[in-house]
């Protein structure tokens, strides 16, 4: 648990003149950048490499993005950040319920990426012992565990921080844009769409019925708030 | 009202059956009623009348959309209805002819045999006189027996000859009854009750023969039956009169008649259903194409473009079937032409942006790389390097609006609506826009937010509004306040963002929402802003089933004001704030006194002075959302139509400090702090503006309006500006 991480990220894109920017860009803040520009390779180079992130390019040759996407996040909870050329509703959240944890829309700014992928490498910095409870979930914050009745459940960092924001401060109804702000690090108003798709991901794993959350309650017109325990 | 619950109770009643009850209790009061209020539904009277009159509709209501809605209905009934009026007719006039026919000839026979009755009763009593004159002369006045059997011998010598054909009955004239010469007839048949007693009468009036319509009553259990009776008055052997009568049964003549009546009723029934059956087969013929268009026809507008009329034959049927496919095929080609164009559209700039986007990126990234490193550079290089990384900026947010408006060209930008509370998403912009605002020297004050303002909205759009609202505020309010009003009432809620800045001449509240429209065109190049911020607000606006405004006056500042509908499906009615602020000719008046006016501003100044009275009465107060004398939210000229007007004239020789690019996205140094708003210009395109418009036109105010959205504000709207002038 490094406080301030400067990791391995996988480039999947199929531009090479983008990934070579990309690469000046992340080697000079520090990180080490590996590449693929194919889609049907980019599972394989995933388990080399075994990156810290994932910086993953919609429009692939091969495999689209998307597909990679799920992929990946069938065997890691590794943050993945989608490249989008566009930000229309269903690409976004199409990518989003794939498993992506955040996305940014081309053209960016050098600093706009570095901060995404800093917020996402960005891990527990207070890793106190605690134990928190959500509805009949127990969750170990430094273990990075979740357990219903003992069971453990697995979830991937951004789903796991997102519960313990709500679980932290089960009295207070977060609107999206503070859990954007805690969660993701957005220090200004971004997408919500983020927080919806996520919040739906998080509760097809931990509600037993995710039609009827008690877990993860929607405050209507407001926002999220955590379920009593 | 004892009335009234005695009318329901008499009404129910009649009211009960599902079928038209005030037709049968016409006449009567409450017949009336129902005739006149029933069936046409305008009743005037007491609540319980109406009531009542409601109830007894009800069940009526069904029949009575049948009858209106179905023509195949309406001519079978009616033919049935004119079919059997027709055969009544017929029949009673066929029957009639028959009986005349049947009765004519028996008369005549029953006549000629009683006239030869009444001979051979004169005949043979004249015989028995001269046989026994002697005893008849004898006898002191009363009836000897040989007369009482003479005239039983009469009586059955009489009836022999008739073979059952007729009876003869006799009876006594006048009132001489009880003497021995009593009623006597032949056949069983009851003397006095088979002879009408009026024949009786005119028989012993006249003596002649005379006949009549009876009953042939019988003392033995035979039944009674119709007959014929012709009677005279005779004498007797003795001289005195009595009464001869021929009664003649008719049953024969009334079993034909029955027979003929019977054959005509089924007839007529027959031919009474069988036009009704022809009715519907004739009227289906030509219904049920027009039922299949009209299903066809909805179907076609659901969307169905593919679905066709069957056509068979030639007839004009077949035509209306054939001109119909056509058309449907001629639609459904431009549909799907169109469609087409809008794929192609949407796809082209799906695809544009992801071709352009990748090299844009990369040629960012670089660009930032170089600024990064430019101390390193020489002066000119260094410079270059900022150059190509502001314009960059630029470039991209130009691209960002070019592909936004174009997605919503192409039809393709989705709402995403749900309940959010506006007070976030101003207080978000509101904090984005403190930066610029600092710059600018401009305090942003927010009214309006102790109450949650909650709508159904997408918060992404509503917040890149909002956001292009206040920043074009605070760039183009000298440095002044920028009031953003925040209210809700009724289905809607509203946001108006108002600054006290240059302001917009007369006309240009509908010009700034025009895609890359700019005040000065001299001076575009030196503000920042795509020129398509306030298009794609306005078309986010309509996205919302929402109107985005424009008030502005040359010098006193203008207002923006967005309405959303609070439910996404939810016509708007009207605004909770009006579009015109209230503080609008505080501004105003020493303007209008410091400053000379063109010719032509005289009908401005008299609103102007008008408007002034009102509001000193009324309060004052920012927050109040209507005031009492209501004002106009929305300009007429402010429609579409005037719009596209007001655009296609010239744009004005402005020198005045009147810049509003219509976009506010990016910060630019808008260097028309040092403008004069109220130079003489400011009046001269007013005035004209003035002439353009006619009385029509409420004021200096205008306001821009929202495409469709605008006519429905018109009806409220425009009402309320006719009511202040």
């Amino acid at each position: 648990m490094m406080s301030f991480m400067k990791g391995r990220v996988l480039v999947v894109d199929d531009d090479s003149a983008l990934a070579e920017m990309l690469g000046i860009v992340l080697r000079g803040e520090g990180f080490e950048p590996s590449f693929v520009a194919d889609g049907d390779k980019a599972l394989a180079a995933f388990r080399e490499a075994k990156p810290d992130l994932v910086l993953l390019d919609l429009m692939l040759p091969g495999r689209d993005g998307i597909e990679v996407c799920r992929l990946i996040r069938a065997e890691s909870g590794v943050p993945i950040v989608m490249l989008t050329a566009k930000s229309d509703t269903v690409d976004v959240v199409v990518g989003l319920e794939s498993g992506a944890d955040d996305y940014i829309v081309k053209p960016f700014k050098p600093k706009e990426l570095v901060a995404r992928i800093r917020a996402r490498l960005r891990r527990s910095e207070e890793p106190a012992p605690e134990q928190l409870a959500i509805g009949d979930l127990v969750i170990d914050v430094a273990g990075h565990s979740v357990k219903r009745d003992g069971q453990s459940i697995a979830l991937t960092p951004l789903e796991f921080d997102l519960l313990v924001a709500l679980a932290r401060k089960p009295w207070q109804v977060f609107t999206r844009e503070v859990l954007l702000e805690q969660v993701w690090g957005y220090r200004h108003a971004a997408d919500t769409r983020l927080v919806n798709v996520h919040v739906q991901r998080l509760r097809s794993k931990v509600e037993k019925d995710p039609e009827k959350p008690e877990i993860v309650v929607t405050v209507r017109g407001v926002g999220y708030k955590a379920g009593p325990s | 009202m004892s009335g009234d619950s005695a009318a329901s109770a008499s009404g129910r009643s009649g009211g009960r059956p599902g079928r038209p009850v005030g037709r049968k209790t016409r006449g009567s009061r409450w017949g009336r009623l129902l005739d006149g209020g029933l069936l046409q539904g305008g009743v005037q009277g007491s609540p319980v009348i109406r009531l009542f009159v409601r109830w007894v509709r009800r069940p009526l209501l069904p029949v009575m959309r049948l009858w209106r809605r179905n023509i195949q209905l309406k001519v079978v009934v009616t033919t049935l209805l004119m079919s059997l009026g027709v055969v009544l007719l017929l029949g009673f006039v066929v029957i009639g002819q028959v009986r005349n026919g049947l009765l004519d000839a028996k008369v005549k026979a029953s006549q000629s045999q009683a006239t030869g009755g009444f001979a051979v009763a004169k005949q043979q009593a004249e015989e028995a006189v001269s046989v026994t004159g002697d005893d008849g002369a004898a006898a002191d006045g009363r009836p000897s027996q040989s007369v009482i059997q003479w005239m039983s011998d009469l009586v059955e010598s009489l009836s022999s000859g008739g073979q059952g054909a007729f009876d003869v009955v006799t009876l006594p004239a006048g009132d001489e009854s009880g003497s021995g010469r009593g009623p006597r007839a032949s056949g069983q048949v009851n003397p006095t009750a088979s002879v009408p007693a009026a024949l009786r009468e005119r028989i012993d009036a006249s003596g002649s023969a005379a006949q009549s319509y009876t009953r042939i009553v019988y003392d033995t259990k035979k039944d009674s039956q119709p007959g014929l009776v012709i009677g005279k008055q005779v004498n007797d052997p003795n001289r005195d009169p009595y009464q001869l009568y021929y009664l003649f049964p008719l049953t024969q003549e009334e079993k034909s008649l029955s027979l003929v009546k019977g054959t005509l009723a089924t007839a007529g029934l027959f031919v009474v259903v069988l036009l009704g059956a022809i009715a519907w087969l004739v009227v289906r013929q030509v219904v049920t194409p027009v039922r299949m268009a009209a299903g066809i026809a909805e179907r076609l507008s659901a969307g169905r473009l593919q679905e066709r009329m069957k056509v068979t034959g030639e007839d004009d049927i077949a035509r209306l079937g054939e001109a119909f496919n056509k058309m449907a095929q001629n639609l459904q080609l431009k549909i799907n032409q169109l469609e087409d164009l809008s794929r192609m559209q949407r796809r082209f700039v799906s695809d544009v942006s992801h071709e352009l986007r990748t090299p844009l990126t990369t040629v960012r990234m670089a660009a930032d790389v170089i600024h990064e490193a430019r101390e390193d550079f020489d002066p000119v290089t260094a410079r270059s390097a900022e150059l190509l990384a502001d314009q960059l900026d630029r470039f991209e947010s130009l691209l960002a609006d070019l592909l936004e408006i174009s997605r919503f060209d192409a039809g393709a930008a989705a709402l995403e609506a749900e309940p959010i509370d506006l007070r976030e998403v101003v207080r978000r912009v509101v904090s984005g826009a403190e930066p610029l605002a600092e710059r600018k020297g401009t305090r942003i004050r927010v009214v309006g937010d102790q109450q949650p303002v909650v709508a159904e909205a997408d918060a992404r759009r509503v917040e890149r509004v909002l956001r292009n609202l206040v920043v074009n505020a605070v760039e183009h309010g000298e440095g002044k306040d920028v009031v953003v009003k925040l209210a809700a009432a009724g289905g809607a809620v509203a946001v108006a963002v108002r600054d006290y800045g240059v302001g917009l001449k007369p006309g240009e509240a509908t010009r700034v929402f025009s895609r890359f429209w700019r005040a000065d065109p001299a001076r575009a190049r030196t503000t920042g802003g795509t020129g398509l911020g306030l298009s794609i607000a306005l078309e986010d606006a309509r996205l919302h089933g929402g109107w985005l405004q424009a008030w502005g006056e040359p010098g006193g500042g203008s207002q923006f004001r967005l309405t959303l509908p609070r439910t996404a499906d939810e016509p708007l009615r009207g605004s909770p704030i009006p579009l015109e602020p209230k503080d609008s000719r505080r501004d105003r008046g020493p303007d209008d006194a410091g400053l000379p006016r063109g010719g032509g501003d005289g009908e401005k100044r008299a609103t102007v002075s008008a408007r002034q009275a009102g509001a000193d009465g009324a309060t004052r107060d920012p927050f109040a959302l209507r005031p009492a004398t209501v004002t106009p939210t929305a300009d007429p000229t402010a429609l579409p139509g005037n719009g596209a007007r007001v655009v296609a004239r010239p744009a004005p020789p402005a020198r005045t400090g009147g810049t509003r690019t219509a976009s506010g996205t990016q910060s630019g140094n808008a260097d028309d702090a040092d403008g004069v708003p109220e130079a003489v210009d400011g009046a001269g395109p007013g005035a004209d503006d003035d002439r353009d418009r006619g009385p029509e036109r409420g004021a200096g105010a205008a306001g821009g309006e929202g495409g469709r959205s605008g006519t429905r504000d018109a009806d409220t709207d425009g009402e309320a500006s006719r009511g202040r002038r």
